[in-house]
């Protein structure tokens, strides 16, 4: 696939790094709110050939990582149930909930069943009309169509053995609601190019207004990703904040207006938890009461517990910038992708699971 | 939390059968110690054994995918080729195999007619034969369909030695040839995803390209692996820990199927943890590295075959990538069953 591998060409990069280099920003601080870029920063070998003064922030834009254990916990309840077998992405399987993960469930006797979209739960629905299949969906606006879709789709077709368990997740409320800490001392925001093709360029606006942040949205190959840390340099040395689309290749500036009708036309804002930020209000999707049928937590009557987070996990700081992989006593001793003991460990987003494979020996 | 954490380890996981960190655990912590003796400890791919100056090379391996049967092969070449691939890392020339099945209650007749094809098929093309076999059955929904169980006996030649330990700083790392294909194929026929260009598994026996390279170039190889399950990062990791070396690799001069790098990153899947079938990683001396690639790419088996990397000095048991885009960065080893994830 030549297309991918000419984003990833060395001597078309090293020409943008000299080029960063040259701006006059000082010191740049940098939140990458999505963990699909934190990863492929990791992954890329970014930050060695990424000037010094430049600071990478993880941000909380990793599904799996900002999952509350309550939500977990809800997950391994129905996973449990006799006559249900649970869906997933494969992200979700290690996720440690206060009773251990999916992986344990399926090793007592669940059924889990990892599948590549939401669609596939529903064929499994079909093929097996004597269980109930649960997806049990973590996901941000990228997600969350596709599975409006899959509930639009069950519903046409008069499945009546396939629900949902939303824990889905909107960004623009938990970027208000984080980046109004002064402890982090930002210059700018990575936006998620794959978001913002659903919600646009657009979204990012009131965040440059009320915070004073220069945003750049950005795609997710190393080119994509200094193509846009220089228009964040720019943006500082020019002492400008705006939002820059770096992506236009796939993002618009107003976004997937479809996609976005057909999520609110099944799914509506609730107040929901976030791993480290706590409650954050309308900035869960739960699913309408037209939908009551396909709604699990409704179905299987389950009521979220609060759930302290692992002890001595510092999974919520970091989602909130506010601390690195390296500052955690347990990465790479007690706590590996092999025995996490915190989602940022397992998931493929995850920043300690970053970190882990790629920048430390652990 | 954490007990229940712990409790998380006392049942078998998917993720022991993974060929990554898990798998090693198992190994070292619940057979090794009461089973040990020099021979197990060594973890190579077979094991030799030494009889009055006469070396026998000896490997068991079993085989479990899901589906049996896809593009590029099916469950018994796989037993064939994987046993045959284990015997020939060390050199050895195989001389046969074993056998063992056991079929689910219920298993189609037709579809046994066609894996045990299919074995008759790869036995004669490589020229190693089923010497002796054994068959059980299990009732419906204790086991899935087939699994199959092969052992393998080769002849290690007078003066050849190839082991892990015999890596050292300055060796090239060749791989023969193209990375992740059969990985792949398997989890986009799991997923049900039809992919533009064809996916193949590599299922493949290399003992003849091996056999002329210890013949053709004896001092050339030190160390040979076939990085089946945990992929090219695991089998370098487990090779830079046993001969206490550092290795560095250069992704852009990795081949790679430009199809299966469009799989991979439909999947998120790295392509460095996923399995082959058909490949091996050499790491050859320097000075005659040029050498070996010519004989390796002369053979069907090996007409991809590139060097990769070099063996460092260390950090002894570091994995280092240089990135195509000019980074650099650690590599690994397999932490868990590869789960492929969309978001
Ligand atoms: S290393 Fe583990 S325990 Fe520490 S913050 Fe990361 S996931 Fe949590």
């Amino acid at each position: 696939m030549k297309y991918v591998s000419e984003y990833r060409d060395k001597d078309l990069i090293a020409p943008l790094i000299e080029e960063l280099k040259k701006i006059e920003c000082g010191p740049l601080r940098i939140m990458e709110i999505c963990g699909t870029h934190t990863m492929a920063i990791s992954r890329h070998g970014l930050r060695s050939i990424l000037p010094e003064d430049l600071q990478l922030i993880s941000g909380p834009g990793c599904p799996v990582c900002v999952t509350a254990t309550a939500h977990i916990d809800g997950f391994l309840q129905v996973a449990e149930r006799d006559g249900v077998r649970v869906a997933i992405f494969g992200d979700l399987y290690r996720v440690p909930g206060s009773t251990g993960s999916l992986a344990r469930c399926q090793s007592m006797g669940a059924t889990v069943d990892v599948v590549y979209s939401p669609l596939d739960a529903l064929t499994i629905a079909r093929e097996h009309p004597e269980t109930m299949v649960v997806f049990l969906s973590v996901g941000f606006e990228t997600t969350i169509p596709l599975v409006a879709a899959t509930i639009l789709e069950a519903e046409r077709l008069h499945i009546d053995n396939f629900c949902v368990f939303s824990a889905h997740k909107i960004m623009p409320p938990a970027l208000h609601a984080l980046l109004g800490d002064p402890e982090l001392q930002l210059d700018g925001l990575l936006c998620p190019g794959h978001v913002s093709t659903i919600i646009g360029a657009a979204a990012y606006e009131p965040l440059v207004k009320e915070f004073g942040l220069s945003c750049v949205v950005a795609g997710f190959e190393p080119l994509d990703i200094i193509q846009a840390i220089i228009l964040l340099a720019r943006q500082k040395s020019e002492k400008k904040v705006a939002v820059d689309n770096a992506y236009g290749r796939a993002v618009s500036w107003q976004g997937n207006l479809r996609a976005l009708k057909l999520m609110n036309q099944v799914f509506e804002p609730v107040d929901t938890p976030w791993r480290g930020l706590g409650v954050i209000p309308g900035s869960g999707m739960a699913i309408r009461d037209t939908y009551l049928r396909f709604d699990a937590e409704k179905r299987f009557d389950i009521v979220l517990q609060d759930a302290p987070e692992p002890k001595g996990c510092l999974c919520g700081q970091i989602l909130k910038g506010r601390k690195a992989p390296l500052d955690c006593p347990l990465f790479g001793r007690k706590c590996t992708p092999m025995n996490p003991v915190g989602p940022c460990m397992v998931s493929s987003e995850g920043t300690c699971a970053a970190y882990y494979r790629f920048e430390s020996k652990g | 939390m954490r007990s229940d954490v712990k409790k998380e380890t006392e049942t078998i996981q998917l993720d022991h059968g993974s060929g990554g960190i898990a798998s090693q655990e198992l190994i070292q912590n619940i057979f090794l110690s009461p089973l040990d003796n020099p021979i197990l400890a060594s973890l190579e791919d077979s094991a030799i054994i030494d009889i009055g100056g006469t070396k026998l090379a000896f490997s068991t391996d079993s085989y479990v995918v899901d589906p049996i049967f896809f593009p590029g092969g099916d469950i018994g070449k796989l037993a064939v080729h994987g046993t045959i691939n284990d015997l020939a890392m060390r050199g050895a020339r195989p001389l046969g195999l074993s056998l063992g099945m056991i079929l689910e209650e219920g298993f189609p007749l037709d579809d046994l007619k066609r894996v045990v094809a299919s074995i008759q098929e790869a036995c004669g093309n490589s020229g190693v034969p089923v010497l002796t076999g054994d068959t059980k059955v299990v009732p419906k929904g204790k086991g899935d369909k087939v699994f199959i169980n092969t052992s393998g006996v080769g002849l290690v030649d007078a003066g050849v030695d190839i082991s892990a330990t015999k890596a050292r700083p300055g060796d090239a790392v060749i791989l023969s040839g193209s990375m992740g294909d059969h990985g792949i194929t398997i989890l986009t026929q799991r997923a049900g995803l039809s992919l533009q260009g064809d996916l193949q598994s590599d299922t493949m026996a290399l003992h003849k390209m091996v056999r002329s390279l210890v013949t053709e170039l004896p001092e050339a190889v030190h160390a040979l692996r076939d990085p089946t399950r945990g992929g090219v990062a695991t089998s370098l990791n487990e090779i830079a820990a046993t001969a206490r070396v550092g290795i560095e690799l250069d992704e852009s001069r990795i081949p790679l199927k430009p199809q299966v790098e469009a799989a991979c990153e439909i999947l998120g899947m790295d392509p460095l943890y996923l399995a082959n079938e058909g490949k091996c990683l050499a790491l050859v001396d320097h000075d005659m590295a040029d050498r070996v690639l010519r004989l390796m790419r002369s053979f069907p088996e090996g007409t991809d075959a590139a060097i990769i990397g070099q063996v460092t000095e260390g950090p002894a048991g570091r994995v280092v990538l240089k990135t195509s885009a000019g980074g650099s960065r650690i590599v690994s080893s397999l932490t868990g069953e590869p789960l492929p994830r969309i978001c």
